[in-house]
C-alpha cells in the first residue's frame, strides 16, 4: 500500500469517526450521568438526519437561491429539534425508569421500534438524501496524488467545534459543574442543593441534541432511511465502553481507533469480518482493562 | 427553628428510627449521641432527605420538608456534612465548594470560607479525592456553609480525624456558629467534642431517644454509660 493510499484511507475513516464520536459523546454523557442505556439513541440520530432533510426541502421550496447555506440552518435545527425531543422524552418517559437498568433497556428499545415505524409512515421506507452545496463537492489536493474530499474536511471542522463546545460546557460552566457533580455522586449533589431532576432532563436533552448533529453530519456522507440509526448504535456503544465512561478524551481516542480500524479492515476484509475482528479486539482490551482504555483513576 | 415530630424511618421492613421528636432552637447546637448502628446517620439522612421517612414531620421555621427532595430542603435552609465526607473526588477543591453555591447562584467563593479554612485556599486547585481525611472534612463543611444554611447538620465530623485537629474543628464550628448565626445538629460518639460545641446533648439508642440534658447539667457518667457497650 503506497503512502498516498494509506493517507487517503485514513481520511476515509474520518466520516465514520465524526459520526461515531458525536453519537458516543451523547451516549457517554447520558450513561455516565444517569446510568441510562438509551437504545433509541440511533433513532435520535435519524431524527437529526430527517430534520436536515426537511430543512433542505423547505429551502428548495421557499428560498432555492439560498441552498448554498442551508446547512448552517439545518445543523442548528437538527440539534434544536432533537434537543427538545430529548427533553420531552426524559420528562415524560425516561424519568420513570431510573434505577431500573433492565426496564430502561427494554423501554428505550421499544421506543426505538416505535420511532422507526413513525419514520417509515412519515418519510416512507426508501432512502432520502439531501443535495450537497456546491462548495462542499470536489476535493482539495494539497499535493499531487492526495485528494481530500471537501465535505469530509467540513465535517471534521464541525465535529471539532462541537467537541470543543461540549468540553467548554462541561468544564467551564456552572451547568457543567452540576452535571459532573451529579455524575460523581447523585445523592450528595442533591444534598448540597443541586436540582438533580433539572440536570437529568437537560443532560438527556444535550445528549439527544448531539445525536441530532451526528444525524446532520450523516446526511453529508450517506442517505437516510428509517433504519439508519441502527447502523451506528452498536458501534457507538462499543466506542463508549472501549473509551471508558467519564473520559471525554477517552471517547475521542476510542472513536478514532474504532473508526480507523473498521475502515482499514473493510478495505482488506469484508464488512462483517471487519466488524467481528473489532469486537474481538475490544473484548480482549476490556479483558485487561475492564473500565475501558481511558478509565479515570481515583482514590476510593 | 428545626422541629422533628414523631419521625419514623425504615429500611424495608426494619424500623430504624421510631417516634423521634425533638427541636433545634435558633442558633442552638444540639449533639446527637449514640453507639455505632443506633440510627444517627439514618435520622440525619431522613432530615436532609437522602433517605425517605416513613411517617412524621420535619419542619424548618414551620415549612414542612418531609416530602421534598434534598435540594429543596437545602433551598429552605438545611445543609449537610455527611459521614465519610462524600467529597466529589474528581472536582477540584474550588469546584467542590462552588457545587454548594446553588442558593446564591454560583459566582465567587466568599472570602470568609478561606479565612476559616486557609488550607482550602492553598489546595483550591487540587482534586477533592486527593485531600487527606481532615482536609476533606473541612472541604465538606465549607461546601455546606456556602449555601448560607439556617441549620447545619453534621454526621460524625470527628470520625477518623486526629485529636489535635478535632480540637481545632470544635473551635472553628463555635466561631462559625457565632459569626454566621446558624443552628447546628451534630451526631457524635466523642463526648469531649460534643461538650465543646453543644448546648444540649441527646442520646439515641436503638432508634429512639433515651436521654436528654443541657450541657451545664450534664451527668457525664450517665452519658458515657449509654455510649459504651
Ligand atoms: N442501607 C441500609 N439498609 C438496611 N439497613 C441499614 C442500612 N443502613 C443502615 N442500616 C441499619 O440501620 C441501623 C442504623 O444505622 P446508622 O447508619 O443510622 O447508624 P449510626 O448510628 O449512624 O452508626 P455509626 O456510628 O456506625 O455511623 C443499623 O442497624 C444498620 O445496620
Ligand atoms: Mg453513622
Amino acid at each position: 500500500m503506497s503512502l498516498e493510499i494509506a493517507f487517503m484511507q485514513l481520511f476515509n475513516g474520518v466520516s465514520l469517526f465524526t459520526i461515531l464520536l458525536l453519537m458516543a459523546l451523547g451516549l457517554a454523557i447520558v450513561f455516565g450521568l444517569m446510568g441510562v442505556i438509551n437504545m433509541a439513541h440511533g433513532e435520535l440520530m435519524a431524527l437529526g438526519a430527517y430534520v436536515t432533510y426537511l430543512t433542505a426541502l423547505a429551502f428548495q421550496a421557499v428560498a432555492p437561491g439560498a441552498m448554498e447555506i442551508y446547512l448552517f440552518v439545518a445543523i442548528p435545527m437538527a440539534f434544536g429539534v432533537t434537543f427538545l425531543f430529548g427533553y420531552v422524552l426524559e420528562k415524560g418517559f425516561i424519568c420513570w425508569f431510573y434505577n431500573r437498568p433492565l426496564d430502561t433497556l427494554l423501554a428505550t428499545w421499544g421506543l426505538s421500534l416505535i420511532l422507526q415505524q413513525a419514520y417509515r409512515s412519515i418519510f416512507g421506507a426508501q432512502e432520502v438524501s439531501v443535495p450537497l452545496p456546491t462548495w462542499l463537492t470536489g476535493a482539495w489536493e494539497p499535493v499531487d496524488g492526495i485528494q481530500l474530499p471537501l465535505n469530509r474536511i467540513f465535517i471534521i471542522g464541525l465535529t471539532i467545534v462541537v467537541a470543543v463546545s461540549v468540553y467548554l460546557l462541561l468544564y467551564r460552566t456552572r451547568w457543567g459543574l452540576r452535571m459532573r457533580a451529579v455524575t460523581q455522586n447523585r445523592a450528595m449533589s442533591a444534598a448540597v442543593g443541586i436540582d438533580t431532576k433539572k440536570v437529568d432532563a437537560r443532560t438527556f436533552a444535550l445528549g439527544s441534541g448531539l445525536a441530532g448533529i451526528a444525524g446532520a453530519v450523516f446526511t453529508m456522507v450517506g442517505s437516510t432511511n428509517p433504519g439508519t440509526g441502527q447502523l451506528y448504535i452498536v458501534d457507538s456503544f462499543i466506542v463508549v465502553v472501549f473509551g471508558g465512561v467519564q473520559s471525554l478524551i477517552g471517547t475521542v481516542m476510542s472513536a478514532f481507533a474504532i473508526a480507523q480500524t473498521q475502515t482499514s479492515l473493510e478495505y482488506l476484509l469484508s464488512g462483517s469480518l471487519a466488524k467481528a475482528t473489532i469486537l474481538l479486539l475490544v473484548i480482549v482490551v476490556l479483558y485487561f482493562r475492564p473500565n475501558g482504555l481511558f478509565a479515570v483513576k481515583q482514590r476510593s | 427553628m428545626l422541629r422533628i415530630d414523631k419521625l419514623d424511618v425504615r429500611y424495608g421492613d426494619s424500623k430504624v428510627i421510631q417516634d423521634v421528636t425533638f427541636e433545634v432552637g435558633t442558633q442552638e447546637c444540639v449533639a446527637l449521641m449514640g453507639r455505632n448502628g443506633m440510627g444517627k446517620t439514618t435520622l440525619l439522612k431522613a432530615i436532609i432527605g437522602m433517605h425517605p421517612s416513613h411517617a412524621g414531620s420535619v419542619r424548618l421555621e414551620s415549612v414542612e420538608l418531609a416530602n421534598l427532595p434534598s435540594y429543596e430542603r437545602v433551598r429552605q435552609g438545611l445543609a449537610f456534612v455527611p459521614q465519610g465526607r462524600m467529597i466529589f473526588p474528581l472536582l477540584t477543591v474550588e469546584q467542590n465548594i462552588q457545587a454548594g453555591m446553588e442558593n446564591s447562584g454560583g459566582g465567587e467563593i466568599p472570602q470568609y470560607v478561606f479565612d476559616f479554612f486557609p488550607v482550602l485556599h492553598e489546595m483550591r486547585l487540587r482534586k477533592g479525592g486527593n485531600l487527606s481525611g481532615g482536609q476533606q472534612q473541612m472541604l465538606a463543611i465549607a461546601r455546606a456553609l456556602v449555601s448560607n444554611p439556617k441549620v447545619l447538620i453534621l454526621d460524625e465530623p470527628t470520625e477518623g480525624i486526629q485529636p489535635s485537629i478535632i480540637k481545632e474543628l470544635a473551635r472553628t464550628l463555635n466561631a462559625l456558629r457565632k459569626e454566621r448565626g446558624f443552628s447546628i445538629l451534630v451526631s457524635e460518639q466523642v463526648l469531649s467534642f460534643a461538650l465543646e460545641v453543644a448546648d444540649r446533648v441527646i442520646v439515641i439508642d436503638r432508634g429512639s431517644f433515651v436521654h436528654e440534658e443541657r450541657r451545664e447539667q450534664l451527668d457525664e457518667e450517665k452519658v458515657k454509660a449509654f455510649l459504651t457497650v
